[in-house]
């Protein structure tokens, strides 16, 4: 079983600060972090690959040359071996240009071996749009499958594996072919504490790195800013979120405002999000 | 079993990257263990780091490192409530190849030097904690840490694990330390312009300043306070030894509101945003609290030995030259394939015979001195402010009376004797 785990550098979002002139992320105010859906992604890998009790796990990436530091998270968490594909030319993509890239560097990866599944993280937490992994997948012609919650089983003989899918109001159970490309979050496992081999083995490791020589059959202007038709129109920062209510009154009368609150706001009650 | 190294490094300051580095590059397997997020992380000091350690380990390192500015000017102050008498020295040699020290803000300088070390081939692992050593036959065969499956064995473990070195505690090398042999010291990065910086400190372009404040700004007691400029933020912290702080029931942040709003202080500050507030022990014990450095398999070097002089504070150019001693008795012992402690025990050697133990000797009363007789802080402070007071300001009074009122003043307060015991006591101390 060969997994791929696409994966990417972001700014921790958590304490970037925003260019209040230019309305742009001012990238220097927050420090480069492997995007936490991805760490369940390739943590997921890991335990697949424990589940079935063998394969190799892969992780790729696109980005400066920096951004090896999240191959070598990966391979903290217990990737196997990890490519970046590093080029001016792939600069300035949008998700569309993103997923195009990836798409030829896995059909690279996948000529040295077979790929079984790709696994994505949900959205990266700076552009938020969620759609690399999809465009990988309808590239690849295999299905994707967004937001899983749990990897129940895999049937080797059918090559196909039982999925948990979170959707609006409920659970969806899958089977799906494999191969194919799965998009996860954070419910999906708990990022375990990596083993001290594997951080001697990522202090170690030299990430593959190719540039766009190294992809075949690649259209160019495809690639990078050419490729992208993405226009950020306005960027701002949204207003603070005003402060909640605070019920006063005695125990009684706390309880009637309360009870009266939600029968009005009803959707307080099913929020499932 | 786990993979074996030469060397282990626990920790990723300034003593433990010197000795990475200097045993990576001589060919050793080195593994840097650090428990922060990224080396600097953790770590916290002044600011003032020293050309001359650091350039024996990596020549001209200020075309390259990320420093603040260049030091030109030490200026010290003896202050009171509203004054201070001060002196110091400015000289435009420092501000230029090879200089004399740097100003340095700890997380990106700690950062760029452990990436030197892994250039040379150091392993560094992060986020990681080293829990305990592996003793074997009463020798240290390596470390346990608090990942799975954490042991890793080594020739020589180097403990650089910091001031309260728990793991030269575990090996009983040393026992926890007192209240008097700590200070804890307390500090701000202050946001400021560099123009402001400029203008307020009397600086020019890559120009930097110190400034060390004893007196109110540590309400008397024993302990400094002090000011550095960096390119557009100021670190502005104060410290008193840890028995100081219990005895006057002073608390640290309050000290350093105390000192950030003195009005001596407060316009060298004015304006400024907090960026970042930090707190550290400094082993300040000095001579007397250096604990046995090399073991069986073992060495301890910089705050993780007590190698700070208070007086001069200086420590992390004696955390990289420990360091760097440290690393060349590894490599002879290596030569040998002797890890034993009489092997090892040439980088005690070596450390007593360089200027760090011997500068630790001359100042080995000092502390002590201080924290027993307070009245150089409390007393001879004020005393200093109020004669110079009285000294500078014209009021028709013949300098020659004004002399002789104020050795009447002085010695009035104390009694002449007193006054010539605290004097003796203390050149004695720092002779």
């Amino acid at each position: 079983m060969h997994i791929v785990v696409c994966v990417k550098q972001v700014p921790d979002t958590k304490i970037i600060k925003i260019n209040p002139k230019t309305n742009t992320l001012d990238r220097r105010s927050a420090p480069a972090i492997l995007n936490p859906y991805d760490a369940h992604a390739v943590q997921e890998a890991v335990k697949i690959k424990k589940m079935i009790g063998e394969g190799t796990i892969s992780v790729l990436s696109m980005g400066p040359p920096q951004a090896t530091a999240v191959i070598k998270k990966s391979i903290e968490i217990g990737a196997d071996r990890g490519y970046l594909i590093s080029d001016r030319a792939f600069a300035g993509a949008d998700t569309l240009a993103t997923s195009y890239a990836l798409s030829k560097a896995l059909e690279r990866i996948s000529k040295e071996q077979k790929i079984d599944l790709v696994i994505c993280g949900l959205h990266a937490i700076d552009g938020d749009t969620g759609q690399v992994g999809p465009g990988i997948a309808r590239r690849l012609d295999i299905p994707p499958i967004t937001n899983v919650i749990e990897v129940t089983e895999f049937n080797k003989k059918e090559k196909t594996v039982l999925l948990k899918r979170k959707i609006a109001n409920g659970y969806q159970l899958i089977e799906a072919q494999y191969p194919c490309l799965l998009t996860v979050g954070k419910e999906i496992n708990e990022i375990e504490y990596s083993p001290m081999p594997n951080m001697i083995k990522a202090a170690r490791y030299e990430p593959i790195i190719w540039t766009v020589n190294d992809l075949e059959n690649v259209d160019r202007p495809q690639l990078g800013l050419k490729g992208s038709p993405t226009i950020v129109g306005k960027m701002f920062t949204p207003p603070k979120p005003e402060g909640g209510k605070k019920l006063d009154g005695n125990a009684d009368e706390q309880v009637a405002q309360l009870i009266a609150l939600l029968e009005d706001k009803k959707e307080l009650l099913f929020a499932n999000h | 079993m786990s993979e074996k190294f030469d060397v282990i490094v626990v920790g990723a300051g300034p003593a433990g990257t010197s000795c990475a580095y200097t045993c990576a590059k001589n060919g050793l397997k080195v593994l840097q263990i650090e428990r922060g997020e990224y080396p600097g992380s953790k770590n916290v000091m002044g600011g003032v780091l020293y050309r001359q350690q650091m350039e024996e380990i990596i020549p001209e390192f200020w075309k390259e490192a990320p420093l603040e500015r260049p030091v030109i000017e030490q200026r010290f102050w003896m202050m009171d409530k509203e004054s201070a008498v001060t002196f110091g020295y400015k000289g435009l040699e420092w501000g230029m190849e090879p200089y004399n020290n740097f100003t340095v803000l700890r997380a990106p300088f700690d950062q760029w030097f452990a990436k030197k070390g892994v250039e040379q081939g150091v392993l560094l692992v992060n986020e990681t904690v080293v829990l305990e050593c592996i003793v074997e036959n009463g020798k240290v065969v390596g470390v346990r840490t608090d990942r799975p499956d954490g042991e890793v064995y080594a020739d020589v473990v180097v403990l650089a694990d910091g001031v309260n070195s728990l793991l030269g505690k575990q090996l009983g090398f040393h026992k926890e330390f007192r209240p008097d042999e700590v200070a804890l010291t307390v500090m701000e990065v202050i946001n400021l312009s560099k123009d402001k910086i400029n203008d307020r400190f009397n600086l020019e372009e890559n120009q930097g300043c110190t400034i060390e404040i004893f007196g109110d700004s540590t309400k008397g007691n024993l302990g400094t306070a002090f000011i550095y400029t960096n390119k557009e933020s100021i670190n502005i912290g104060v410290g008193t030894t840890l028995s100081s702080m219990i005895k006057a029931k002073l608390k640290p942040y309050d000290l350093l509101d105390y000192l950030k709003t003195h009005p001596m202080v407060r316009p060298l500050m004015e304006g400024g945003e907090s960026l970042e507030y930090l707190a550290h022990l400094i082993p300040e014990g000095g001579y007397h609290s250096v604990p046995k450095v090399a073991g069986n398999g073992v060495l301890l070097v910089g705050d993780a030995a007590q190698l700070v002089n208070a007086i001069h504070r200086e420590g992390s150019n004696m955390a990289m030259k420990s360091g760097k001693m440290a690393a060349e008795a590894i490599i002879e012992a290596k030569n040998r394939n002797d890890f034993s402690e009489s092997s090892l025990n040439k980088y005690r050697e070596a450390l007593y015979d360089s200027f760090i133990m011997k500068d630790l000797e001359k100042y080995k009363d000092a502390a002590h001195v201080f924290e027993h007789y307070p009245q150089y802080f409390n007393e001879y402070v004020p005393m200093i402010n109020r004669a110079a007071s009285k000294f500078f300001t014209v009021d028709g009074t013949s300098k020659k009376d004004k002399q002789k009122q104020i050795m009447r003043s002085i010695t009035g307060e104390r009694g002449k004797l007193k006054v010539i015991q605290d004097m003796f006591r203390a050149w004695k101390a720092v002779k």
